[in-house]
């Protein structure tokens, strides 16, 4: 099983580069499936249905939508094999850009948006430093020499990560995806985060980088819902 | 450069936007040579442009694959600008970058591995192509569509000195049309240009005709043709002084 984690801010166009990925995926005979986190509503589990492809999506609420991603890692993977899945697509909420969820030895993939400017690179913080995989989206919206700009502000960032300049309209940028995450590595058992998430209160927030719940305290949100509190 | 100099662009058809075949199956270009694409709006012609801007390997909408010296091109040629065989002018009419012309220059030479002192030579040739000068510490976004143009022309002609040029309709920015396509040729250059202005269409040497979304035809140009391309070229001096007469405020005189 293969794991891919798609960050990025909002509006950056992860759901639309995600789904033409998705269709080359199915071309190549990969099949993928979705999980959608989110925290209050989302519609774009109906774009991926429209492919075909099995979709999940996860709310999550009062809680951290990227925290809430992490420890619910061990759900997403399990319902993914049910579905007969080769690679779990998981497309985070897009709100904070400080949390990067990415497990080790998932193919991390951060969307940044052309038009965002040549400074947007610098502000990302470990979203972007610590991904394999940047996608420059918009980049029809600026000249050639801004999309080199752009690039050459995020490999200042982010020296060794691969850059695939997409576009979620015409799905410019799809099959270079797609063909990456395809030789992505499989998942290892024992998964730890990159980056430690920012200091707040939970277990994560105490820098635990486990992924899954045995390894967490507290509060805890469930894929499907249901809420249980854990520890003393 | 640390590219190497490609000798030969070749599109394989794919199809047009019912479907079918392009008329076109093959079309190789070689060193030297500029061609035209033309075609009513919403044609292809962009769309084309675009096939050819992303080295496409039937990946596209229009499924056509784009070769380079026979072969398909490496994946590193297609993004890393140190070695991108592409420039590329759009139609894009403005920058959205907040920085300076100069900073951003110098980035832009430093992403293809340029000294970063070229960017005063970009100046002086995008202020030889438009009215309004550009000066180095103005910021990107508040030039006019004009200034913009201009510099993003003069700098493909320095910065990005790549073996193939793609130029998607130069002639709506108001700034002097043949010199820069001229400019943007230079020696022993494959260059592409989509235009709907006359004068362009033909100084090239052949044209792709573009009809719902497919390539339906190649047309060498004629000797006839090359004959009116001139006539065009003074009639275009002339129009351009007339422009530089009534800017300056100044009463037009007489007629052609």
């Amino acid at each position: 099983m293969k794991m891919v984690v798609v960050a990025g801010t909002p509006g950056s166009g992860k759901t639309s580069v995600l789904i033409h990925a998705a269709r080359s995926l199915q071309r190549m005979g990969v099949r993928p499936a979705v999980v959608k986190i989110d925290c209050l509503w989302t519609e774009d589990d109906e774009r991926f249905r429209r492919l075909g492809v099995p979709v999940a999506v996860g709310l999550s609420k009062d809680m951290c939508p990227d925290h809430y991603s992490i420890y619910n890692v061990d759900e997403m993977l399990d319902w993914a094999k049910e579905e007969g899945a080769d690679v779990l697509l998981n497309e985070t909420a897009g709100l904070c850009l400080r949390c990067a969820p990415y497990p080790d030895s998932a193919l991390a993939v951060c969307v940044l948006d052309v038009t965002s400017g040549p400074n947007a690179p610098l502000k990302v913080g470990p979203l972007l430093t610590t991904a394999d995989v940047v996608v420059a989206t918009k980049g029809d919206m600026v000249s050639q020499a801004e999309r080199e700009v752009f690039r050459e502000r995020v490999l200042e960032a982010n020296p060794a990560c691969r850059i695939v300049e997409a576009n979620g309209l015409t799905g410019k940028g799809a099959a270079e995806l797609a063909d990456l995450i395809k030789t992505a590595p499989d998942l290892s058992e024992e998964m730890l985060l990159r980056h430690n998430p920012p200091l707040a209160i939970c277990t994560l927030c105490a820098g635990e980088l486990r992924v899954s719940k045995e390894h967490h305290r507290g509060v805890l949100r469930h894929l499907d819902g249901f809420m249980e509190y854990t520890g003393e | 450069m640390t590219f190497d100099r490609a000798c030969s662009l070749t599109i394989l058809g794919g199809l047009d936007k019912d479907r079918k075949p392009d008329r076109v199956e093959r079309l190789e270009m070689r060193r030297g040579e500029i061609i035209g694409i033309v075609g009513p709006t919403g044609s292809g012609k962009s769309s084309l442009i675009a096939d050819i801007e992303q080295f496409a390997k039937g990946d596209t909408p229009s499924g056509r694959r784009i070769l380079i010296d026979g072969c398909e091109p490496r994946a590193e040629t297609r993004s890393d600008p140190r070695r991108k065989l592409i420039a590329q002018l759009s139609q894009n009419m403005h920058f959205l970058a907040y920085m300076t012309v100069g900073d951003f220059l110098r980035m832009h030479a430093k992403s293809r591995g340029r000294s970063p002192e070229v960017a005063g030579r970009v100046i002086e040739l995008a202020n030889t192509l438009t009215g309004e000068p550009v000066h180095p510490d103005q910021h990107l976004t508040i030039l006019s569509g004009g200034q913009s143009r201009a510099l993003m022309t003069a700098d493909i002609a320095v910065i990005s000195d790549s073996p193939i040029v793609l130029i998607d309709e130069i002639e709506n920015a108001g700034i002097k049309k043949r010199e820069a396509l001229e400019l943007l040729s230079g020696e022993g250059k494959i260059v592409v240009v989509v235009t709907h202005d006359p004068m362009l269409a033909l100084m090239t040497s052949r044209r792709v005709v573009m009809k719902n979304g497919g390539m339906v035809r190649v047309i060498e140009t004629t000797a006839g043709e090359q004959k009116v391309c001139e006539d065009l070229a003074k009639v275009d001096d002339w129009l351009m002084n007339l422009r530089e007469t009534i800017r300056r405020g100044e009463v037009v005189g007489a007629a052609l």
